[in-house]
């Protein structure tokens, strides 16, 4: 028997491909009579698009056909679909506006898709799509989601008058109203949750094959979920059976969420290829990348927490205007509702929240799900009020938190959630420890003496994660399931393959979930490995989003081990002469309770593929088993950050000090994937925070269209992590576990927000914290 | 990339006599070949300066540091020549870009381009360096029009750069957050000599092209400390303003950037 593997720092399997250039990502896919696309995009934010002349396109050098969206039209091909319905507050269902592949009539945004040219090359197709010539009618735009209401703003959709998706609520607003009118104090806060553009690091890219032998499709596609691109784009958009088309997303770098959706460039090669009869592939370009990905965040929000003398949180109130782009992208919907306000609760046991959220159109890139989605922008709200109230109520921000954390599970908020456990005090008592909150009023008094500016700030997050429970997704507008499906296929010489509906795209899935069934079954880890990202493969998957993966996708997995080892089992006692009943199995060996017999689980393989020896009358051959897994709740992942910051008054930079991140994520499989994964998303956190903002200018150009102006961190903008974790086992899974992915980019921007204003000595001041706003609001201190 | 024919001439003669019409130089590539990536640049042709010998190289006589134009930033930046006789035209060059920048980027490119970001025209506009070139010899003070715009004449070609050896200079350059060119960069050169020119100050990234700040010359000219130039207000006026900076912020940071430069300068 091997040493336990649950919790071992295990180096990443999949590295050794990765780091030699072997791995396959989408790109890399070049099949027989390969053609390529190249799309033609709109330059207007909004205008009316009257005639289209493809003829000086179609004639240039090896161009094989070119569509636009009259073909789409003809074809009969719908729209992208969007998810998840949500219901308004007058019980009827959000505004969905139609989102054609290719534009129909109208473009909505700077880089929405006018036609796609298919070539013998792709330089070809570029110079082909140079030549479409599209006349516009260029209409005004408007591009900011807390305008897009107002009298005489430009109308993008006829079914969503005032470009009003819904206007959505959660809570009790008569309760809410009169805990305020009878609080001691209220604390209130305007701001902006900033827009962010994705930027994973390998861009978007699709090659679509139709084969004429079988009238089947494949698409290779950079997905997260492979089987959820194919349903939504067979049974929504295409009109195909689901047995007809194959998708393949081997290996993809990075997603943060902006590969989850079907995208218009999925369709169109799809489609394409068997009009050429040829397989078409299309790879965005990092321009391309920062203007049709779908975009995260972009809030603006008005947030009130009122509180009684000694601190106590009476009630929360919370307006939002959500900007969801020009189109309902394919999750935008629950990302503002559903994935935001049921988290305004946080640690607290604020006892009646009321939040309203308004989702508008805008001329801009749709928005949907980013790293986080909904949670972050929850977090900011919670924290950067708690912190405020903390300041003017002059209480301690670690002490107001601790007078109000929740310290009984299970733990019913007042906004739909139902928290099964965790320990707020315990990772704020580590957070403080670590990040040596007590040594820090010399450390200011250090830096006063160089003139520097120095502040620490808090964040104690939570989030929900392992979505989702299907039954309570549907109740809440899900329009599909959220469980998840494993195979764990024993070979005859007793290695295994494993199926996962889950799919990685850097989070290292090959190695933890190798860890997890290598343990379980007691071999080397070596003996193990992970399947993901193809739907010929795989039995179904609803694929990795909302740090899902090992607590739904685990699960599964671990359920199909259950079906095996208990197999295994019968085998084991037939092998052994034993009553099943007496049969014990710990770790890969099957032994008779109160004898020295034992049987290895390889010897028991062998035997259920070489059944000589065999209990034919009761089981059939073969040890191979799936299961499908949906979870009993949503999981609680949750933590302290501490943030502490140096700030340059003459010039307005902002260095981060230390940044320490204590987080619960339950039990941990593989400690060292899990740093890594707290110290990718604290540094997307502290990108939202301190340099990137997307922005548009008044017609809807975007203006931070390449890293010449749109600034994600780099190395140096942040510090060595420190880091660590509390666990509190969850208790409705089998692993105890959490999730981890997300939680970095839920906790950093408020952590570090609070400990920039603390530092300048203002309530407030606008993400990102770029050396121009810092300096500024400065300035406007001084001149106040 | 649109198509291009693409030269490899042996002599700067054979360069200049195909650069013409919609011909473009190639030195190290760093603006030219990403714009024509993005397709807003197709040169119907492309003359590669990179194999023509004695163009570039370093050399020094303790008085003046001589500079051949396809000489690459590391090289600057590495040479020991450089090093000692212009500390900081040295820790200029290891500050442009990144590595992959520095390893391809030139100062001929750097200074035919004139990018209003970049930083060595604030090394040649502080250092009053010559510009020679297959046509004659420029003044540094003549050379810098406007945005990349220079005295450059249609098939001039940029062959080297002297740069007279100050008695104490600095360059502290401000990042743009985002793209990390100088949002504003200063270079203060001392020569030492008292009187006019003895002190330069060149900013670059505040402005549309590199300038000199004739008022913390003068300052520094009659003492060389930080606080000659530290209440030294700059006019806004002219100034570049984006997304990352304001004109007003940028004016502000000429000040804080020019007497951190004289700071450095003196350690």
């Amino acid at each position: 028997m091997n040493a336990p593997l649950i919790g071992a720092r295990i180096e990443r399997k999949e590295d050794y491909r990765f780091l030699t250039g072997a791995g396959q990502y989408t790109d890399d896919v070049e099949l027989p009579r390969q053609s390529y696309a190249a799309f033609v995009r709109s330059p207007h934010a909004h205008a009316v698009i009257k005639k289209i002349s493809i003829e000086k396109a179609k004639a240039s050098s090896g161009v094989l056909a070119i569509y636009t969206g009259e073909d789409f039209a003809a074809a009969k091909l719908g729209g992208l679909p969007c998810g998840w319905l949500i219901t308004d507050v007058n019980g009827q269902p959000m505004k969905e506006p139609p989102h054609p592949c290719l534009a129909q009539g109208k473009v909505r945004y700077v880089g929405d898709h006018v036609a796609i040219v298919v070539a013998e090359t792709s330089e070809q197709a570029r110079d082909a799509a140079e030549l479409v010539a599209v006349d516009y009618e260029v209409l005004p735009a408007v591009v900011d989601g807390s305008k897009a209401r107002a009298k005489g703003a430009p109308q993008l959709h006829d079914i969503a008058p005032d470009n009003t998706c819904y206007v959505w609520a959660i809570g009790d607003k008569a309760a809410c109203d009169a805990a305020f009118a009878k609080a001691a104090h209220v604390t209130k806060l305007d701001f902006i949750n900033n827009r962010l553009i994705p930027n994973a690091i390998e861009p978007r890219s699709a090659n679509g094959s139709y084969s004429r032998a079988d009238d089947s499709y494949t698409l290779y596609v950079a997905s997260q979920n492979p089987h959820v691109e194919r349903l939504l784009m067979t049974a929504f958009v295409m009109g195909l059976p689901e047995h007809k088309v194959r998708v393949v997303s081997r290996d993809v770098g990075g997603g943060f969420g902006s590969k989850i959706y079907l995208y218009a460039e999925d369709v169109a090669v799809t489609w394409a290829s068997k009009q050429v009869n040829r397989p078409v592939k299309w790879t965005s370009d990092r321009s391309e990348a920062f203007l049709s990905d779908a975009h995260g965040r972009d809030h603006h929000t008005v947030a009130e927490l009122a509180l009684d003398k000694d601190g106590k949180f009476l009630a929360m109130r919370v307006k939002t205007t959500a900007n969801v782009g020009a189109y309902l992208s394919t999750f935008a919907s629950c990302v503002p509702t559903i994935l935001y306000a049921t988290l305004l609760a946080g640690q607290y046991k604020t006892p009646v929240i009321h939040c309203e959220v308004t989702a508008v159109f805008t001329n801009t890139t749709p928005v949907d799900a980013y790293r986080g989605a909904g949670r972050p922008e929850a977090t900011y709200v919670v924290e950067r009020l708690v912190e405020t109230a903390a300041r003017e109520l002059k209480l301690d921000p670690a002490e107001i938190r601790r007078r109000n954390f929740i310290t009984e599970f299970p733990y019913q908020t007042p906004v739909a959630l139902l928290y099964d456990i965790g320990d707020y005090n315990a990772t704020m008592d580590a957070a403080q420890k670590l990040a040596d909150v007590a040594g820090f009023s010399k450390r200011k008094e250090e830096s006063a003496k160089k003139g520097k500016l120095r502040g620490l700030g808090y964040a104690a997050y939570i989030e929900a994660c392992g979505i989702a429970p299907s039954a309570v997704a549907g109740a809440l507008g899900a329009r599909a399931g959220l469980f998840e499906a494993g195979e764990v296929r024993v070979h005859p010489t007793g290695s295994v393959t494993v199926f996962t509906g889950s799919h990685s795209h850097g989070q290292g899935h090959e190695t933890t979930f190798a860890q997890v069934v290598a343990d379980r079954l007691g071999m080397p880890i070596e003996n193990v490995d992970i399947v993901h990202g193809d739907t010929s493969k795989i039995l179904f998957g609803m694929g990795t989003y909302g740090s899902r993966s090992i607590a739904v996708g685990g699960t599964a997995i671990v359920k199909a081990l259950d079906k095996v080892i208990a197999k295994g089992k019968k085998i084991a006692a037939h092998l052994m002469e034993a009553a099943e009943t007496d049969v014990e199995y710990d770790r890969g060996v099957y032994t008779v309770k109160g004898t020295d017999k034992k049987k290895m689980f390889g010897e028991v393989a062998f035997a259920a593929y070489v059944p000589h020896n065999y209990p034919h009358d009761k089981l059939e051959p073969g040890l191979n088993e799936n299961a499908f897994y949906d979870p009993l709740n949503f999981t609680f992942p949750a933590g302290t950050y501490v943030c502490e910051v140096e700030v340059d008054p003459e010039t307005g930079v902002v260095k981060i000090e230390k940044f320490t991140a204590v987080d619960d994520f339950g039990k941990i499989i593989n400690p060292m994937i899990v740093e890594g994964q707290v110290h990718g998303g604290l540094t997307q956190g502290i990108g939202q925070a301190l340099t990137e903002g997307c922005q548009y200018d008044a017609t809807g150009q975007l203006l931070t269209g390449s890293f010449m102006d749109y600034s994600i961190p780099r190395a140096t903008d942040v510090p060595f992590y420190q880091v660590d974790t509390r666990e509190t086992p969850c208790t409705h899974n089998p692993l105890g576990v959490k999730g981890c992915g997300e939680a970095g980019a839920i906790g950093a921007p408020a952590a570090l927000m609070n400990a920039i204003t603390d530092a300048l000595g203002v309530k407030d001041m606008p993400m990102p914290a770029t050396p121009q706003t810092v300096w500024q609001t400065l300035k406007n201190k001084k001149a106040a | 990339m649109h198509a291009f024919k693409y030269h490899r001439p042996s002599s700067v003669n054979d360069a200049a006599a195909l650069a013409k019409g919609e011909a473009k130089l190639l030195a190290g590539g760093q603006t030219l070949v990403q714009t024509m990536k993005l397709r807003l640049a197709s040169p119907s042709d492309i003359i590669d300066l990179g194999t023509i010998k004695d163009l570039a190289g370093i050399k020094s006589d303790g008085k003046t540091v001589t500079i051949g134009a396809m000489t690459r930033h590391a090289d600057v930046a590495h040479s020991a020549d450089v090093k000692k006789a212009i500390p900081a035209l040295a820790a200029l060059a290891g500050m442009i870009g990144d590595r992959q920048v520095r390893t391809m980027g030139t100062l001929g490119g750097s200074l035919a381009n004139n990018d209003p970001a970049a930083d060595y025209p604030a090394a040649v506009l502080a250092l009053n360096a010559t510009i020679t070139t297959n046509k004659g010899k420029h003044e540094a003070d003549k050379f810098f029009k406007g945005m990349f715009e220079t005295a450059l004449k249609p098939g001039e070609i940029i062959t080297s750069i002297a740069f007279p050896v100050p008695k104490r200079a600095a360059y502290t350059k401000f990042k743009n957050p985002a793209s990390r060119f100088a949002m504003v960069g200063v270079f203060v050169a001392d020569f030492g000599t008292g009187g006019k020119d003895a002190v330069r100050v060149a900013v670059t990234g505040a402005g549309p092209v590199v300038f000199r700040q004739a008022e913390m010359e003068k300052a520094l000219a009659a003492k060389f400390a930080p606080e000659s130039v530290a209440n030294i207000k700059v006019k806004q006026d002219g100034l570049n303003t984006d997304l990352h900076a304001s004109a007003e912020y940028r004016a502000h940071l000429v000040t804080v950037m020019a007497k951190r430069a004289v700071e450095a300068a003196l350690k």
